[in-house]
């Protein structure tokens, strides 16, 4: 994170990015690709982390400008854990996702990210929460976000089935995040996947030479 | 409106981009080809109708805002697919093009095999379509699909209420 921190005071960095989250049966994955960019030409980072931990078994990833979604995610994490000693349990992903979106809308004019909160709690199991730029919180059982994923919109349509096992989501999750990364120039390096169920917390990643290859490749 | 334009008997090219523009290329091309096929004395290659297509959109590319893809058959090489973006001329297996073509990259990279049948192709196509279809504002309405071999041509139309339908989470 320390990383992270020094470029973000560089202006302008951001994060052209593929993000996406997808839920299955018995939990949730969250992905993204690991390139950070500044303007369209310069790749600052080839490695950066884009799923943030706000809470135990809730992540959150980013796209936009990487200071002002680490500014959020920040405050995000500080409140959340506030808010669950007050109430004594883990937080639920819905209100992970609230919070989020509170700061997004009150600070619409000066921000420039928007979010995926993904995660499990014990009230209504695995759930994706999308925050867009402009503050809108949407429900949703997969979502793709960044710039990336507008490639990838025909694809995720036509693969995604409800109630997935996890090596089938994980498959999809690599797949889409392939194709997008294939095709987007501001999007690259590795796959960052973190699954999320009931037991906790796994962290995958893929390196780019380990990624699947399609016809023209 | 069809944006599929017969350039010759067994050639054909898709529009996208502005109408007037691309339309007018395709009008022109014609033209060019039928005094070309008169004077060779034979049906013209794929190859040259693309080229002519690409000859107007290098030279005319500050005025004009038109992106032609160029697909047919000749004896010489069979099927083949060019693609004429901004003058630049390139043979490819498949080509997508339009405000669309964007949402469909992922899924055309992932399913696109070389050694479909005709009827995957054309499954394939409209799949495609109808992916782009339901994530452009721009793109609608019906899906025109000319197969285009050594035998002949076959035109179709597939409804809106025919095209294949996807999983929509926000149903």
């Amino acid at each position: 994170m320390e990383k992270q921190h020094s470029y973000s005071q560089v202006k302008g960095v951001s994060t052209g990015t593929t993000i996406l989250a997808v839920k299955f049966n018995g939990g949730v994955i969250i992905g993204s690709d690991s390139r950070a960019s500044m303007g369209e030409s310069y790749v600052s980072s080839k490695t950066i982390n884009k799923l943030i931990q706000v809470h135990d078994r809730i992540f959150c990833c980013i796209a936009g400008s990487l200071a002002d979604a680490q500014a959020v995610t920040k405050m995000a994490k500080f409140q959340l854990s506030f808010h669950s000693i007050q109430m004594e349990s883990p937080p639920l992903v819905k209100a992970a996702a609230s919070i989020m979106r509170e700061l997004c809308y009150s600070n619409k004019e000066e921000l420039q990210a928007g979010f995926i909160t993904a995660g499990w709690d014990r009230k209504k199991g695995p759930q994706i929460y999308v925050v867009s730029l402009g503050g809108m919180l949407l429900s949703q059982p997969f979502t793709i976000g960044g710039s990336g994923s507008t490639y990838i919109y025909g694809y995720v349509d036509a693969k995604f089935k409800p109630d997935m096992s996890l090596e089938e989501a994980k498959q999809f999750s690599i797949n889409a995040l392939a194709l997008a990364m294939g095709r987007d120039n501001v999007s690259g390096g590795v796959v960052h996947l973190v699954v999320i169920t009931e037991p906790g917390v796994k962290h995958i990643v893929v390196p780019g030479d380990k990624l699947p290859k399609f016809h023209d490749e | 409106m069809n944006k599929l334009s017969p350039l010759h008997d067994k050639i054909y090219c898709a529009l996208s981009g502005s109408a007037a523009d691309a339309q007018t290329i395709a009008e022109i091309v014609n033209y060019q080809l039928d005094v070309h096929s008169i004077e060779v004395d034979e049906d013209p290659l794929v190859c040259s109708a693309a080229t002519l297509v690409k000859n107007i959109s290098y030279k005319y590319k500050e005025e004009l805002s038109a992106h032609l893809i160029v697909a047919g058959w000749d004896r010489r090489a069979g099927g083949q697919v060019y693609a004429t973006l901004n003058g630049l001329l390139t043979r490819q297996p498949f080509a997508v093009g339009g405000s669309g073509s964007f949402y469909i990259y992922g899924f055309v990279d992932a399913e696109y095999r070389s050694d479909m049948t005709r009827q995957e192709c054309q499954e394939f196509v409209v799949n495609s379509l109808s992916l782009a279809m339901s994530r452009d504002g721009s793109s609608g309405g019906v899906a025109y699909v000319v197969t285009i071999d050594s035998e002949g041509v076959e035109e179709k139309c597939i409804l809106g209420n025919q095209l294949p339908t996807f999983y929509d989470p926000d149903i």
